[in-house]
């Protein structure tokens, strides 16, 4: 019985009853054919080591240090950025929004979480919760607070909800004193969430 | 008919701040990458849609009560069983009961990586052309529907401007029926803040959402 495979601190704990009912699909499907579990481990991999935000960091420093292909970016995210080898799903119709001093651009997807997987990855949990889900379009600020982010009173702030299939990324600004360094190392101030829009990218080491 | 969205949650109060710190990655346990990658396998099957999917998802009745990879699998299990690919019974068994039926294709582990890439366009040809062109004012639908709809409840009958025009796109609502693609102009609206939330809108704030053509009516 696959029962005895799962140890229960706590008889049929939350956790345990989940590991149970995936695992009982798993094998259903498996046996119908309708599914390969060797795919199953490869979509995992692809998520864990090769689709993430470090894709969408790359596209970012990419727009700071060329400025054409910035302009590429914001006219036709979609190319853009398959031109450094991000596509696929979940990234299908890519448009790029850029921060500046008087506008600071955030993406929620209020009904359920759309989010661009081939720049980004998988969503943390925290993008697919109802805090942020039903907050994000009414208290911007608020949310940001959340994440120890302050703008100054005068930025505009604009909500981007991705309500279709259309998936946005937060050019985030080029953090002042960067100008010395290369792409790989702007590369690694773009964080995550700068590129949703909840976070700012990192500053530079004072020292060059 | 009886569809109640319980996804729907754009400006709603109560919820509390964000819990940002400690759910910063993508899965809270072992089984839920297992179960991504059951949902994202079993989507390329065609026995459904994205739309299907999503449809499935924001009416699940406990939707409030359910973690985020809790409703895949519930989800995920109502497709299968609504669609005859399983029984509820072989679910409870853990085992194959009956024969399977036919599906349209099975992902295979060394066509991973071409299918992520490839994605799944939804633009469309336009048989029609755009009824609205950037800097329109519009009104958004007011009246409530009994589907899966993707205009969200806090734009409902508010006035907005077209800022961006996507082309002719699958629109999901008659997609998640089972109603066929019907493409139909996909468009950025942008919203003021106070025009959503009235005095409470924060100065300066607008938000946006990509609506179809029969969202909207144009403000005359």
């Amino acid at each position: 019985m696959a029962d005895n495979e799962y140890p229960h601190e706590h008889g049929h704990s939350e956790l345990g009853e989940m590991d149970l009912r995936v695992r009982a699909l798993r094998t259903v499907l498996t046996q119908k054919g309708y599914i390969d579990p060797a795919a199953l481990d490869v979509v995992i991999e692809s998520y864990e080591t090769r689709i993430g935000p470090r894709n969408g960091a790359r596209v970012i420093a990419r727009a700071w240090v060329d400025p054409t292909f910035r302009r590429w970016l914001l006219q036709d995210a979609t190319a853009a950025i398959a031109s450094l080898g991000y596509v696929g799903m979940q990234g299908e119709h890519m448009v790029a929004v850029e921060n500046t001093e008087s506008l600071h651009n955030l993406v929620v997807c209020t009904l359920c979480s759309c989010y661009p997987w081939p720049v980004l990855g998988l969503p943390p949990i925290w993008y697919k919760s109802a805090p942020y889900r039903a907050r994000a379009v009414r208290d911007p600020r608020g949310v940001l607070a959340d994440f120890g982010v302050a703008l100054p009173a005068s930025t505009k702030i604009r909500i981007w909800d991705s309500t279709a299939e259309v998936r946005y990324l937060v050019v985030p600004r080029r953090p002042a004193g960067s100008d010395h360094m290369t792409e790989d190392q702007l590369a690694e101030l773009v964080t995550r969430d700068s590129m949703i829009g909840t976070g700012l990218p990192g500053t530079p080491d004072v020292t060059p | 008919m009886s569809y109640k969205i319980q996804a729907d949650l754009g400006g709603q109060t109560g919820y509390g701040p964000v819990d940002c710190e400690h759910e910063d990655g993508a899965f809270h346990a072992g089984w839920e990458p297992q179960a991504m990658a059951l949902m994202l396998s079993m989507g390329v099957t065609g026995a459904w849609n994205v739309d299907m999917v999503r449809s499935v998802l924001e009416s699940l009745p406990d939707y409030s009560k359910l973690s985020y990879y809790e409703k895949w699998i519930k989800g995920l299990e109502k497709l299968l069983i609504d669609c005859g690919l399983v029984g509820s019974d072989e679910i409870a068994a853990a085992h194959m009961l009956r024969p399977p039926l036919p599906v349209t294709h099975v992902l295979q582990a060394a066509d991973v990586p071409d299918v992520l890439a490839a994605g799944a366009s939804t633009l469309r040809p336009a048989v029609n052309p755009a009824r609205f062109a950037i800097g329109d004012r519009v009104r958004m639908r007011a009246a409530l529907v009994e589907h899966h709809t993707r205009l969200p409840a806090y734009a409902r009958g508010k006035i907005g401007r077209i800022e961006r025009v996507h082309g002719a796109h699958v629109f999901p609502d008659a997609h998640a029926q089972g109603l066929g693609e019907n493409p139909q102009w996909l468009y950025t609206v942008v919203f003021r803040g106070s025009e959503l939330w009235g005095g409470e809108g924060s100065p300066g704030l607008s938000v946006s959402i990509d609506a179809w053509e029969s969202y909207m009516e144009r403000l005359t």
